[in-house]
């Protein structure tokens, strides 16, 4: 009888504290990743909006290609009309 | 049962009841975690997708502005020369001629001349633009593009300024009618152009003789000196008219090409009749009558 009351003692002073000190411990980590969690996926989400310029890119390359086409044409009639440098 | 049983019993359930309360909280927050990463996979997918063809857009742009730079900076150096296109770049981006031309290495190690103290980047470009350029045409040697005074002279003459010192007298401006500082005489052009050697001898002698004029002067011609001529006050300049000088159309629409050489008043001119349409015929005369003929 004595030892039984030893186990009971035992069981809820040692036992029911560290059980209850580690789930509580799971519990707080689970919890703490929730926000981390909501704060990446609001993140992509803007990153992704960010990106809904990325087809103006197009526009740009066109751009940029006819921008260089016209260079191309100055400086090749520059090329025509303008003496080259004297040879040193 | 015994004491020890029941208080063995209540911590067992106190066990248990501690195990569910932490567990089941445990369950809730993975589930939000599992809903959260959930949300962050589908955007990170969306961002993996639009971001795809950037790479090779990118690609394309930088290789059409690597075409651009290699082009302008041989051309500079091709016109200029490689120490002149130096002078040229320190002139206009202050310092940046340290970092010298992407395809010519040699360009970091040339100390750049002060070319934007002389010239102005107005008159360098007329300068090399040839000998129709003003200060070119000045001194068609070309050695005032190395002479700092000269090619500082002209340049500054090239702007105007407050109050206009250099030179002391400009020429007037181009004038049109009686005041003009040029006026040809009606003889040697009254319409149309002057015909030249070439027009002549391919339009034949009567081209020659309006070149002399139809009515020289000598003979009455509208340019005689007024005593001789008879007194007709509408004969002047204003009354006789002279030639625009120009080729461009008098109209707003200019000449109707349409019939090309062989154009005609009669069939070219007029308003365009749509096809198929009647004549009208409301103003014109009646056909004389059968007893009348």
């Amino acid at each position: 009888m004595t030892l039984w009351w030893i186990g009971n003692v035992v069981l809820l002073v040692v036992i029911l504290p560290v059980v209850v000190y580690l789930l509580k411990g799971v519990l707080d980590a689970a919890r703490g990743i929730v926000p981390s969690v909501r704060r990446i996926a609001t993140a992509a989400q803007a990153g992704s909006r960010d990106l809904d310029a990325v087809p103006l890119l197009l526009t740009t390359q066109e751009q940029v290609k006819q921008t260089v086409e016209v260079v191309a044409n100055y400086g090749g009639s520059l090329d025509v009309i303008v003496d080259d440098a004297e040879e040193e | 049962m015994p004491a020890a049983g029941v208080v063995l019993i209540v911590a067992v359930v106190l066990i248990v009841l501690a195990l569910v309360y932490f567990l089941v909280s445990t369950i809730v927050a993975l589930r939000q975690i599992t809903s959260g990463l959930d949300e962050a996979i589908g955007a990170v997918g969306e961002i993996v997708e639009k971001s795809a063809p950037v790479e090779p857009v990118v690609k394309d742009i930088n290789r059409n502005l690597d075409a651009g730079v290699d082009l302008l900076e041989g051309l500079l150096v091709k016109k200029a020369g490689l120490e002149d296109s130096m002078g040229l770049v320190e002139g206009l981006y202050p310092g940046s001629a340290a970092a010298g031309l992407r395809n010519f290495p040699d360009s970091r190690e040339i100390h750049p001349p002060r070319i934007s103290e002389v010239y102005t980047k107005g008159t360098l470009t007329l300068a090399r633009l040839g000998r129709e350029a003003p200060i070119a045409a000045a001194s068609p040697s070309g050695s005032v593009l190395r002479n700092v005074e000269g090619g500082s002279l002209d340049a500054r003459m090239l702007y105007p300024e407050g109050r206009q010192q250099r030179p002391p007298g400009l020429p007037r401006s181009p004038v049109i009618g009686t005041g003009a500082p040029v006026v040809y005489p009606p003889s040697e052009q009254r319409g149309g152009t002057t015909p030249d050697d070439g027009e002549i001898r391919e339009k034949g002698q009567w081209a020659g003789t309006a070149a002399e004029g139809i009515v020289p002067a000598e003979l009455g011609g509208s340019d005689a000196p007024r005593e001789t001529l008879a007194e007709d006050p509408e004969l002047g300049s204003e009354a006789l008219g002279e030639t625009t000088g120009s080729e461009a159309p008098a109209t707003d629409t200019g000449i109707d090409r349409a019939g090309g050489d062989e154009a005609d008043a009669t069939s070219d001119g007029g308003p365009d009749v749509p096809e198929g349409g009647e004549p009208d015929l409301k103003d014109a005369g009646a056909p004389p009558r059968q007893v009348d003929t």
